[in-house]
């Protein structure tokens, strides 16, 4: 793993487990009634393995040797130096645009969209690959950003919702979704939007049974479906142009 | 999700090589199912070892049979148009499966690979054999709509939950196995029933990395069905699902080929009234009669009762569209 002198800027050191998927609690809809609301959370980053171990097998060192305030500092200091060695670099292209970046591998494609570059039009739902709130194009094609580790989008290019619309002028697909009223309360529709798209680039919106069947991947608990088929529909009719 | 190391292997032999040196590490494909579960604590590998680059990216379709190497994507095998005419039952139980996100991302190796979703296992605070040996099996007197009617055992209750995989189960399917050396082995002895040890889902050995499979040419044609019945009319595991294919000539069946998914630790082959149907005529009670040999042995749990009906019912349902009577 390569050591990347970024890592201690301010800006790559800000992740952290932002758990609000339980807002939809998704996770109903597809795992068994005991999969619930008293299923434990999943484990909040502790540092990782090897920066776990490399944090007290050093400081245990410092310790035998330092007094408790020179400890403090020595661990902070560690922490550091761990981190160094846990990120890895990353070069993609996001709506066109190029970004060096330094990540940990355990960093998901929608946890770097959302934490470190600010891009939070993609939504964050059940982060269980259930619901399709995350749904993104890689390569053109559209994927689930929450199951996607970042370190394995190296090279590609990616499109989220911010990348569709030209300056002021929306994307046909989000002007049909806005005409069709295909929304409620608007958390989903970014992933349906995306996955609108790829429905009608990949050849599977000819009819709207089609569209419902390869649009099943993207939950609206609102339940907007009639309008969201609609707007698909109409896309597709006027030309596709996607 | 617990922090790890990240390499991605660029070769076979390498990637082999790199998770026989490593304790704790694990391949990760599409990772559909592994992040998912890493997320939960359920796995917590120190290395992941990237085989998404790796040469295993061909389908080769020759008069004898199908290749298709290990990381070409469940997308990929479903939308491809030989394989719709040629093996229309493995792109149907494809279909049937996931979203067309997830199929964008997952791989032939990884959805044979993918984990049961018993929620007992899934639950880190729940007992479960197969992700702690030992703890028991949450599910067998617990919730169990969704477990197993056949080849369970004490220890452990849960199904298999691919679509794919009950295709295969089907069709004649070879697994390659890439280890120290090349080995390959019938499908249907890939995966296990979960005995005294239901922590192992199949018979890869440590080190092993399933390189592609191959499916022998057939002669069903269009005579076959993937029926899928579960809770939603798409994007949900299976209560019980039907892999049927026929061949069939003046009205009689040459050929039978079922297996059942949702039902087993494994894709389930029901050899019994495949050669129950050998010979018969190919009608709606030579089905029925099939049914009620495959459903021999069969065992419910409490909650999942209602499979002991479903199943023969589906099975009936997917032989009929297969004969397309």
């Amino acid at each position: 793993m390569l050591i990347n002198g970024s890592a201690f800027s301010a800006d790559v050191l800000q992740f952290g487990p932002v758990c609000i998927g339980t807002i939809f609690s998704v996770n109903f809809l597809l795992f068994y009634p005991t999969m619930s609301m008293d299923q434990p959370k999943p484990h909040a980053p502790d540092g990782g393995c090897s920066r776990r171990s490399f944090i007290q097998q050093s400081s245990a060192v410092i310790a035998l040797v330092t007094t408790p305030s020179i400890i403090t500092k020595a661990a902070d200091h560690d922490e550091r130096i761990a981190e160094l060695f846990e990120k890895m670099p990353l070069s993609l292209e996001i709506n066109g645009v190029r970004h060096e970046l330094s990540v940990e591998p355990r960093v998901t494609l929608l946890d770097l969209l959302r934490e470190q570059l600010q891009l939070t039009g993609t939504k964050k739902g059940c982060d269980y690959g259930q619901c399709g709130a995350c749904t993104v194009h890689v390569n053109g094609e559209r994927i689930l950003s929450c199951l996607t580790l970042a370190v394995k989008t190296e090279g590609k290019k990616i499109t989220t919702i911010e990348g569709l619309a030209t300056g002021d002028k929306l994307h046909p697909m989000q002007q049909a979704f806005v005409k069709h009223d295909g929304l409620q309360c608007g958390y989903c529709t970014p992933g349906q939007i995306m996955s609108g798209i790829a429905c009608i680039r990949e050849g599977h919106a000819n009819t709207r049974q089609d569209i419902q069947e390869y649009m099943s991947g993207n939950i609206c608990r609102c339940g907007a479906y009639p309008n969201i088929i609609s707007a698909i529909e109409e896309v597709q009719k006027a030309g596709g142009i996607v | 999700m617990i922090n790890f190391t990240y390499t991605k292997a660029s070769t076979t032999n390498s990637a082999v090589d790199l998770l026989l040196k490593e304790k704790n590490a694990k391949f990760i494909a599409g990772g559909t199912n592994l992040v998912d579960l890493m997320k939960r604590g359920v796995e917590t590998p120190d290395r992941l070892i990237d085989i998404t680059n790796l040469p295993l990216h061909n389908i080769d379709k020759k008069e004898t049979g199908l290749y298709i190497g290990a990381m070409v994507t469940n997308t990929q095998v479903a939308e491809d148009p030989w394989i719709k005419i040629n093996y229309p039952l493995l792109s149907l139980a494809l279909q049937a499966g996931a979203s067309p996100q997830l199929r964008n991302m997952a791989t032939v190796g990884g959805n044979m690979m993918q984990r049961t979703r018993c929620s007992y296992f899934y639950d880190t605070a729940m007992p479960c054999n197969k992700r702690e040996p030992g703890t028991g099996c949450g599910a067998m007197n617990g919730y169990n709509r969704m477990h197993a009617i056949f080849g369970a055992s004490d220890s452990c209750i849960a199904v298999h939950p691919s679509d794919m995989c009950v295709a295969l189960a089907a069709l004649d399917t070879t697994v390659i196995i890439q280890g120290k050396k090349e080995r390959r082995i019938p499908f249907l002895d890939f995966h296990r029933l979960p005995g005294n040890t239901p922590e192992k889902d199949n018979n890869l050995a440590k080190g092993e990395l399933i390189t592609g499979i191959e499916i022998a040419r057939n002669h069903f044609g269009g005579h076959v069905h993937y029926l899928k019945i579960r809770d939603r009319s798409s994007y949900a595991f299976a209560l019980v699902s039907v892999a049927a294919a026929l061949e069939i000539s003046n009205d009689s069946i040459v050929h039978a080929r079922l297996a059942m998914g949702g039902v087993a630790h494994k894709p389930w082959r029901l050899t019994e009234a495949e050669k129950f149907l050998q010979g018969k005529k190919a009608t709606v009670d030579s089905f029925r009669e099939a049914a009620i040999v495959a459903m021999n042995g069969a065992k419910d749990y409490g909650q999942n009762h209602f499979k002991l009906k479903l199943a023969p019912v589906a099975i009936v349902e997917a032989l009929s569209q297969a004969a397309k009577i």
